[in-house]
């Protein structure tokens, strides 16, 4: 087949900014991406810089962005990304310094997954052979285990593009798997670190992570999973639990959210509720008026909406 | 055409400019909507963050609401819409879950059997009504309307769950959909990207900035309005744009339409039934664009 391929071109001697060229090769029908990389560099052009290693999506070296996704290009066949023949455009990683063309410092990386002090640290004294643990009490970690640290989840994180001071993916799914392993003694100090700003609170929601990363970590999961059990252990200070609360309390009460409400909840500080009125009064000046009127009340049939809370809260699957 | 119809919670409150436009639209092309006025809350994903089950549960009984009705439910709301198709992925897939869930729905005469097909309006009109019946109701074409798509994560993203790899035209519906109004898609990177919202009030700053870089780029490259399908990115991208502008330190000043009084204005439906009077941010350049008209 023949694969067109725009790739970024970056060369720290010299270049202020990056560029892009675009190359023709001709490959076999099953090839990767990472086929026609490599065949640019052997038979195009050696100056391309491209970093990748076991050929098999284990080592995570090859990580780097196709058509704006992160993925490994090693195991990403072209025939998927350009069904048609398109020209695919491939660029480095984001959120990371690049060194040369396609390769970025994953120093940031780095850095962000030993923060979380990614090993185990017992208490207690020592078993006379190995620590024991139940296969059922390991099962919620078999995700986060299968990370191979490529790097895709925290290239499209959407909060790290803005703060990157953010743990980011990564960590913060790799913090889960030490926090909720059963042999380590630093539970309740890990939680309140992550609980910081930069920690799991700052994660939108948005499923980047989910999306591409290339081993079904789904890291955006265990952030959330990390959440559930901050609240448990009792770090309820903070905007996102009273978010959370003010929330499950309205649905549960009247079948649907209490918008205004829940804003006024949202906040701790009262200083950060009046950061509300600026937009309460441009929202009343607009004559934005609630369909059902100015007080909220109860959906019909919310009686039921209750009882499924009674008959489901305090269980987590 | 039959839809159950779930509005959402911020269409009957912050944003009923939106829920008035829909209604709007839905009589233009067409579409009867038999809404669902009790049904609960999806939760907008904070639900399942806190109990999965629970959020399952309260979803699969609007789900089951709409499957005794015989009809697909129509959404208004990426979050909703993507609550709902999450929800719906894991009960279609394991019986024995949906049985469990089943119970806590029997004492109200429910029962989800995992026939209930979720389309939000803008899968509803490329999908259902279709390009070409659209393109017959547009009297007044957008002209040289240059709008900005912002879709909102949950109708993107996680792509599986909502049929992209089945339907991977779903990827550029709203760019469809504002060439067949007659407008101009822009393109840049914050079409799919986060509005910001979700935390809003667990750091602000990132929230705002996520908002601000949005609609700056759009500016940027010559947008003179987004439009979004989902009414939490509205409330940041609209409802936030002033205190956005204070983050990044720009000027902002971009119009943010609801999908449906965008597709209501081409369609030369009523100004007022389309609430543009409501939006935070000043639409009247949109309609002197469009119109040549103020509002």
């Amino acid at each position: 087949m023949e694969a067109k391929v725009r790739v970024a071109r970056f060369d720290p001697d010299g270049d202020r900014d990056h560029h892009y060229d675009e190359y023709t090769v001709q490959l076999a029908e099953n090839a990767m991406v990472l086929d026609a990389l490599i065949d640019i560099r052997e038979n195009v052009d050696e100056t391309l810089s491209v970093r990748c290693s076991c050929r098999s999506a284990i080592c995570g070296s090859c990580a780097m962005r196709v058509n704006g996704k992160a993925t490994l290009v090693c195991n990403t066949p072209m025939s998927r990304v350009a069904p048609n023949g398109e020209q695919i455009t491939v660029e480095p990683m984001g959120n990371m310094p690049v060194l040369k063309d396609l390769v970025v410092d994953l120093e940031v990386f780095w850095n962000k997954v030993k923060s979380v002090t990614p090993w185990i640290q017992p208490e207690g004294p020592k078993p006379e052979r190995e620590y024991i643990v139940a296969d059922e009490h390991m099962q919620n970690l078999i995700n986060t285990v299968q990370c191979i640290l490529c790097g895709a989840c925290v290239s499209d994180c959407t909060v790290m593009e803005v703060d990157p001071g953010f743990m980011g993916p990564a960590a913060l799914a790799k913090a889960y798997r030490f926090a909720a392993d059963p042999r380590d003694g630093h539970k309740q100090e890990r939680l309140e670190l992550y609980t910081q700003p930069g920690g799991m609170w700052d994660c939108t929601h948005c499923f980047q992570c989910v999306e591409v990363c290339p081993k079904g970590v789904a890291p955006m999961d265990w952030i959330l999973e990390l959440r559930r059990e901050a609240e448990a252990a009792g770090l309820k200070d903070h905007n996102g639990v009273r978010h959370s609360e003010s929330l499950a309390h309205s649905v549960k009460e009247s079948g649907w959210l209490d918008e205004a409400k829940l804003a006024m909840d949202s906040y701790g500080k009262f200083s950060d509720k009046l950061k509300l009125v600026p937009v309460g009064v441009r929202t009343i000046l607009k004559g934005k008026m609630p369909k059902t009127g100015p007080f909220h009340h109860k959906r019909p049939g919310a009686e039921h909406v209750t009882r499924i809370f009674e008959e489901l809260e305090g269980k987590h699957s | 055409m039959k839809y159950a119809f779930y509005p959402g919670c911020v269409a009957k409150g912050g944003a009923p400019e939106l829920y008035d436009s829909t209604l709007a639209v839905a009589a233009a092309v067409g579409l009867e909507l038999v809404e669902l006025t009790g049904a609960a809350c999806t939760g907008a994903g904070v639900l399942s963050e806190r109990n999965p089950e629970l959020a399952d549960t309260l979803n699969a009984r609007t789900l089951a609401m709409a499957e005794k009705e015989g009809l697909p439910l129509m959404n208004i709301c990426s979050t909703c819409h993507g609550v709902f198709s999450q929800a719906n992925a894991r009960l279609k897939k394991d019986p024995e879950y949906r049985a469990r869930v089943n119970k806590h729905l029997a004492p109200e005469g429910l029962q989800y059997n995992g026939t209930t097909e979720v389309k939000h309006l803008l899968w509803v009109l490329m999908e259902d009504v279709g390009p070409e019946k659209l393109k017959s109701l547009v009297t007044k074409p957008l002209g040289d309307l240059k709008a900005a798509p912002f879709y909102g994560c949950y109708i993107v993203r996680p792509s599986w769950v909502l049929g992209y790899d089945v339907k991977p035209e779903r990827k550029h519906y709203l760019e469809d959909l504002i060439e067949i109004l007659g407008a101009e898609p822009v393109e840049y990177q914050g079409a799919t990207k986060c509005c910001g919202f979700p935390i809003l009030t667990m750091n602000r700053t990132n929230s705002l900035t996520m908002t601000g870089t949005h609609v700056s780029e759009a500016t940027e490259k010559g947008a003179d309005c987004m439009v979004t399908p989902c009414p939490l990115c509205h409330l940041n991208l609209d409802g936030g744009q002033v205190e956005a502008a204070g983050v990044v330190k720009e000027h902002l000043a971009l119009p943010v339409l609801h999908l449906p009084q965008m597709v209501g204005l081409a369609f030369g439906l009523d100004r007022d039934k389309l609430g543009l009077r409501k939006n935070l941010v000043d639409t009247g350049p949109v309609l002197e664009k469009v119109l040549g008209v103020g509002k």
